[in-house]
């Protein structure tokens, strides 16, 4: 069975979640494509084809994909898609922007935030805020799946580089551009695949009190989260928010600082491996899924948290 | 320029869903429902550029059973224009929900489609972008800023590194994140005049169109629960536990 798994890139790094895609790709069986598409965008092409199990690159490298749409995508991939039996991308904001667009050219379905690969028809993935899941099978010849990049653990071993093609191809969108990006710059981890998550809240009060999350963050050398509430407030950017309408993260450790724990958070960190919970709340929600929660105020107890953690 | 909404009626986003003890899905019966709360968002931008005199008319679309009236005449009351309900009792997967709304755009002939990014239910994140796909327009997902002039809108989207601003001709799909704006809420006298506006109801079966089945639900379950653990008196007793217990300091 041939799978092609759309990289997700900067032109520069590969994005981790290729090795979590590529993992899901192994899964199914067969012998996975790695696609990259982008602008001088040949190293993100060697460093896919040294991931252990990637059978071949295609790499489409023009300066009309330097910040690539999706119209142009999902153009791209449909030439392709006929000699595919899967097409995988991560479910992130790139993946699920292009994946529906794909299985509606290609007249099939396309299953979203794939959690669990039963057989190569059949999978589980998460609803109503991850509060169920369902288990579809596909009937169409051609899967097109977005996959949930923490049910999956990575290919973290390399082989010696498999072959890369370049294939020269030029897709132009005719009715929509690129203008800008305004990329948060952070120093710190990425939130999707970061060990260590360190989220605030409303409790915060402030973007000035934000601060001692980001400073307990950097403590550990962790990634840092928001709520919704954080968020809307104006504390920090949007994409710091975690949860069903945010970024999904399945760290090892998770933990949630003044946030009461709404269905709508829990949907995004239910899944990591500990959860710790500071609130001054004792019926706080967020109690009910935390492995160790730490009831007070956390203006007193997130400093010592710092202090004892800078003293190890 | 004509704006059409696609709206769909949902489980209330603050209800605690119950999962069916057959497995064949998630209890509906007698259960609070409401607009699925990224559409209400795509209606209030819709409705916001009718305020700006660039949209002329806003009409509202849904798919579903007798009941999705109440969802469209809540988008009246907020301030759309008309409403057309596509009647059916199946509940539908993405393709096909797309493909309808693409003849009632074929017919329709709207200048922009705005949708909610994804519905609280199904969580899928689909419909918008296989709808644009279908009807080979471009789409702007996830937008958080919509500049609208002349045959152009400028959309700021939000992705996970941040922020992108594309610019698409008309007509496009844009489907809506949290924070485009901040729905209005219907008043008593608008909820009154809602009720004589138009509302067309279509079979859709009379539509003319084959949809065939692409996905089987086979069943749904519960996610496996995770229980609370302990609470702990101090940070050192935190720290230690993390440290030991857990082994992931």
């Amino acid at each position: 069975m041939s799978t092609l798994v759309l990289v997700e890139h900067d032109n520069q790094t590969l994005h981790p979640s290729t090795r979590n895609v590529l993992a899901a790709a192994l899964e199914l069986g067969g012998e996975p494509t790695l696609l990259v598409i982008g602008h001088q965008c040949k190293a993100v092409a060697e460093q896919a084809a040294t991931l252990a199990g990637a059978h071949a690159v295609w790499c489409i490298d023009k300066p009309c994909y330097e910040h690539p749409l999706a119209e142009q995508i999902s153009d791209l991939v449909l030439s392709f898609a006929h000699s595919f039996k899967a097409i995988l991308v991560p479910a992130s904001t790139f993946g699920k922007n292009i994946a529906p667009r794909v299985a509606a050219q290609l007249d099939v379905s396309q299953v979203s935030d794939v959690s669990k690969i039963i057989d190569k028809d059949t999978f589980e993935h998460p609803i109503y805020a991850g509060n169920a899941i369902e288990t579809v099978r596909v009937l169409d010849p051609i899967k097109v799946l977005t996959i949930r990049v923490t049910a999956f653990n990575p290919v973290t071993t390399n082989q010696a580089s498999c072959c890369i093609e370049q294939i020269d191809k030029e897709i132009i969108a005719k009715n929509s551009q690129f203008v800008k990006h305004e990329l948060s710059k952070s120093e710190r981890p990425d939130l999707g695949s970061a060990k260590i998550v360190v989220s605030g809240g409303r409790g915060l009060q402030s973007a000035e009190k934000f601060k001692l999350i980001e400073e307990l963050a950097d403590v550990l050398g962790a990634a840092v989260g928001a709520s919704r509430a954080a968020v809307d407030a104006g504390f920090v950017p949007n994409d710091y928010q975690v949860g069903q309408t945010g970024r999904i993260v399945a760290p090892m450790l998770y933990i949630a600082v003044g946030i009461s724990g709404a269905v709508q958070h829990l949907a995004g960190m239910k899944d990591s491996k500990i959860i710790v919970a500071i609130n001054k709340d004792e019926d706080a929600p967020i109690f009910q899924i935390a492995d160790y929660g730490l009831v007070g105020d956390l203006f007193e107890l997130v400093p010592q948290l710092i202090a004892q953690l800078k003293n190890r | 320029m004509k704006v059409l909404v696609a709206v769909k009626r949902v489980i209330d986003p603050y209800v605690k869903i119950r999962v069916k003890s057959d497995h064949s899905g998630v209890e509906t019966q007698n259960i609070k429902m409401a607009m699925n709360p990224f559409d209400e968002i795509a209606v209030e931008e819709a409705l916001r550029l009718r305020e700006k005199n660039w949209a002329t008319e806003v009409v509202v679309v849904s798919i579903g059973g007798e009941n999705s009236q109440e969802t469209l005449r809540h988008a009246l009351a907020l301030g759309a224009d008309r409403a057309i309900l596509i009647r059916t009792q199946d509940s539908l997967e993405s393709l096909n929900i797309a493909k309808i709304l693409k003849k009632i755009i074929d017919d329709e002939k709207p200048d922009l489609v705005l949708m909610g990014k994804q519905a609280i239910d199904g969580d899928n994140n689909q419909t918008p972008q296989m709808l644009a796909s279908l009807l080979n327009w471009p789409q702007a997902m996830y937008a958080s800023k919509i500049e609208a002039s002349g045959d152009h809108l400028q959309v700021t989207r939000e992705i996970d590194g941040g922020l992108e601003t594309i610019s698409v001709h008309l007509p496009a799909v844009v489907s809506t994140d949290l924070r485009l704006n901040e729905p209005r809420y219907a008043s008593l006298p608008n909820i009154m005049k809602a009720k004589k506006k138009p509302l067309e109801n279509l079979e859709l079966d009379s539509l003319g169109l084959s949809l065939k089945k692409h996905v089987e639900v086979l069943k749904v379950t519960e996610p496996d629960a995770r229980s609370a653990g302990v609470k702990v008196e101090s940070v050192a007793e935190l720290l230690n536990k993390l440290q030991h217990e857990a082994k992931v300091l």
